[in-house]
């Protein structure tokens, strides 16, 4: 079984990261990129049924960085589309060359 | 049973998470990804993770995806029906790009899972020793609160700027 769950995280990430590239919406990207953390939680745990309890410990570390970031993140959001009233990202190219 | 019981999770997760990427609404969006999130969380179960997949179920899907809601009623979003998908030159690059990173994954992921490589791994056996002498949560926790007490002191802290970050950011005058 651990073939089949060490593929299934290489779909989800890719999945997720086709989101990121594709989609403009900026929370929706942002929802990828949660995507694509579970994808390699879900490879840590299917590693740690076979090698050792650790994989489960970082799985947690991850778990706790993704609520930070998307706390942070969504933050960051709020107070973008209170200056664009947008959330495409081709409007904010403050930044482009 | 537990072979039948991983395809139909995994195809809730794929399926779900295809949903994420190609819907319109928003709110549909994390609706599919909450489905995502839950069968990842049975899978969880399935490999014998009984704690992460409580986690999964309670901070991913309760937390984090409730959080995500608020800022799209917050915003105003849910009725955004608008087709927001990249086209042209930047949908065939994203496709190209993904396309690549993923025939190196499956590759490599599926060369790591090979029956040779399970047969060469600690194996099950020694997880379920672990899981009977220590209990579920014990086994995690006991690790936690030795060997990496500094990493989960330094999350602690974590938490602690992100709160703080996420409230000055988002705060209407600063």
């Amino acid at each position: 079984m651990l073939a089949e769950a060490l593929i299934l995280s290489a779909i989800l990430f890719v999945i997720g990261m086709l989101g990121v590239l594709v989609r403009r919406n900026v929370i929706i990207m942002f929802l990828c990129i949660e995507l694509m953390l579970n994808a390699v939680n879900l490879s840590f745990v299917a590693l740690s049924r076979f090698i050792g309890i650790e994989g489960q410990i970082y799985v947690f570390f991850v778990m706790t960085v993704a609520a930070a970031e998307a706390a942070v993140g969504l933050a960051i959001i709020i107070s973008i589309f209170r200056h664009y009233e947008t959330v495409d990202v081709n409007n904010f190219n403050l930044l482009k060359w | 049973m537990v072979e039948i019981l991983f395809y139909i999770f995994a195809a809730v997760a794929v399926g779900g998470a295809f949903r994420v990427v190609f819907q319109r609404n928003p709110v549909g969006s994390l609706l599919f990804m909450v489905a995502t999130l839950a069968s990842l969380a049975g899978i969880f179960v399935l490999f014998e993770a009984h704690f992460l997949a409580a986690i999964q179920i309670i901070v991913y899907a309760g937390a984090i995806m409730v959080l995500f809601l608020f800022v799209i009623m917050l915003l105003n979003l849910g009725h955004d029906y608008r087709k927001d998908l990249q086209f042209g030159l930047g949908m065939i690059l994203a496709f190209a790009v993904t396309g690549g990173i993923a025939g190196i994954l499956v590759r490599q992921l599926g060369g790591a899972g090979t029956s040779a490589v399970e047969q060469a791994l600690p194996g099950p056996e020694a997880m379920d020793q672990l899981i009977q002498e220590q209990g579920i949560i014990g086994s995690i926790a006991r690790p936690l609160f030795t060997d990496y007490v500094v990493a989960f002191e330094l999350t602690g802290i974590l938490l602690l700027v992100a709160l703080v970050g996420a409230i000055a950011i988002a705060k209407r005058r600063v």
